[in-house]
């Protein structure tokens, strides 16, 4: 005779046939735990089921895998994002201006991009491939060292949390100030970066069309313009 | 007001619109008042009968008889000079500029602004010396 596990579930009808919490739900919670059936054969006291097919469904038991959380997967780019490309920005107060492609960063998948920033005021930022039309145009950018320390956790907004008992109203607001550590990296990378541009065989054209926004006129439709 | 381009044999045309166009080719036969045989060996258009609203008559005529076959056509469109002429008028100049601009890219096209920025500053400069001169004389 064998022996059931019973599992007592926390779960409970909605409505007939519909469950309040998923499998996969239930799955993610317990983690590693999970896995089998709840019907799963031998499964006590946490110890591994032996693996004997279950006669009655005998798909449910085989190979049950274990649920495993995905890691976050690499963000495709469009084929014509390569660094160094020229970009054109969309959205956000920097509509229209021309900046620099860098790389992309691995955790978000970001564009890290730079005006450079004495040419049109565009600081080391990140933005997203959407947000960005590719031109055709390229800098050289291999001979560029961006800093290790330049990744997502870098640009993440530093919340200030109001202390208690403090009235939120009377402190006003904090306004964002650009500390000096950013900088110093702003300058690194500039340097380097506008080192690049005046090795391009146009490097003077190039400074006044990074300097320069984008904008369409009458009778130009973006679909039919060649970037 | 009298007209100086007709439809005739040997007119050649530009197409308009539909297959070939933008190419030229030559009248070799009316089929009606709307409809004509054109042939274009020289651009590479072949013998066909088209509707006289997707072409346009050009200043050129060369010689060709009532159904002038396509060697001898290609023969004295080559004596004429035909497609060398074509493309000095404006006309070709001008589609061969827009074609050209369809290709620039969006830096190019920044590059042709400045470049004309720069020309319009010296013919600005010319002739506003110009006009210091004839209001001067004016003055006098």
């Amino acid at each position: 005779m064998v022996h059931y596990k019973r599992v007592v579930s926390r779960s409970f009808d909605l409505a007939p046939g519909i469950l309040r919490f998923s499998a996969a739900r239930f799955r993610t919670q317990k983690g590693k735990k999970a896995a089998a059936p709840a019907k799963a054969k031998g499964a006590k006291d946490g110890k591994k089921a032996p693996k004997k097919v279950n006669q009655k469904w005998p798909t449910l038991q085989a190979s049950a895998a274990k649920f495993k959380r995905g890691s976050p997967k690499r963000v495709p780019l469009r084929k014509s994002l390569v660094p160094g490309t020229i970009l054109i920005v969309l959205a956000g107060r920097h509509k229209g201006k021309r900046v620099i492609f860098l790389k992309q960063l691995q955790k978000s998948g970001l564009l890290l991009c730079t005006g450079p920033h004495s040419l049109n005021s565009f600081p080391l930022r990140r933005i997203a491939q959407a947000f960005v039309i590719a031109t055709s145009t390229r800098v050289d950018v291999s001979g560029v060292k961006i800093p290790d320390h330049i990744n997502d956790d870098y640009f993440k907004r530093k919340n200030v949390v109001a202390k208690k008992g403090e009235d939120i109203f009377a402190s006003g607001k904090t306004e964002y100030k650009v500390n000096d550590q950013r900088k110093t990296d702003q300058k690194a990378v500039d340097a380097s970066i506008l080192a690049a541009i005046k090795k391009h065989s146009d490097a003077k054209q190039l400074q006044g069309y990074l300097a320069s926004r984008f904008g369409i006129r009458k009778g130009q439709l973006p679909h039919q313009i060649k970037f | 007001m009298v007209y100086t381009q007709f439809v005739q044999l040997g007119r050649v045309v530009f197409i308009a619109k539909g297959k070939y166009a933008g190419k030229i080719a030559t009248i070799v036969n009316v089929v009606d008042g709307n409809r004509v045989m054109i042939d274009g060996p020289t651009s590479g258009v072949p013998r066909s009968v088209r509707n006289m609203k997707d072409i346009q008559l050009t200043k050129f005529v060369t010689k060709a008889r009532v159904g002038q076959r396509t060697g001898p056509l290609k023969k004295a469109l080559e004596a004429d000079k035909i497609n060398e002429k074509w493309a000095e008028t404006t006309w070709a100049k001008k589609l061969a500029a827009k074609a050209k601009r369809q290709t620039l890219n969006d830096f190019d096209r920044y590059k042709l602004m400045r470049a004309k920025q720069a020309r319009n500053k010296i013919v600005r400069a010319e002739f506003n010396k110009l006009r210091k001169a004839a209001n001067k004389a004016k003055a006098k």
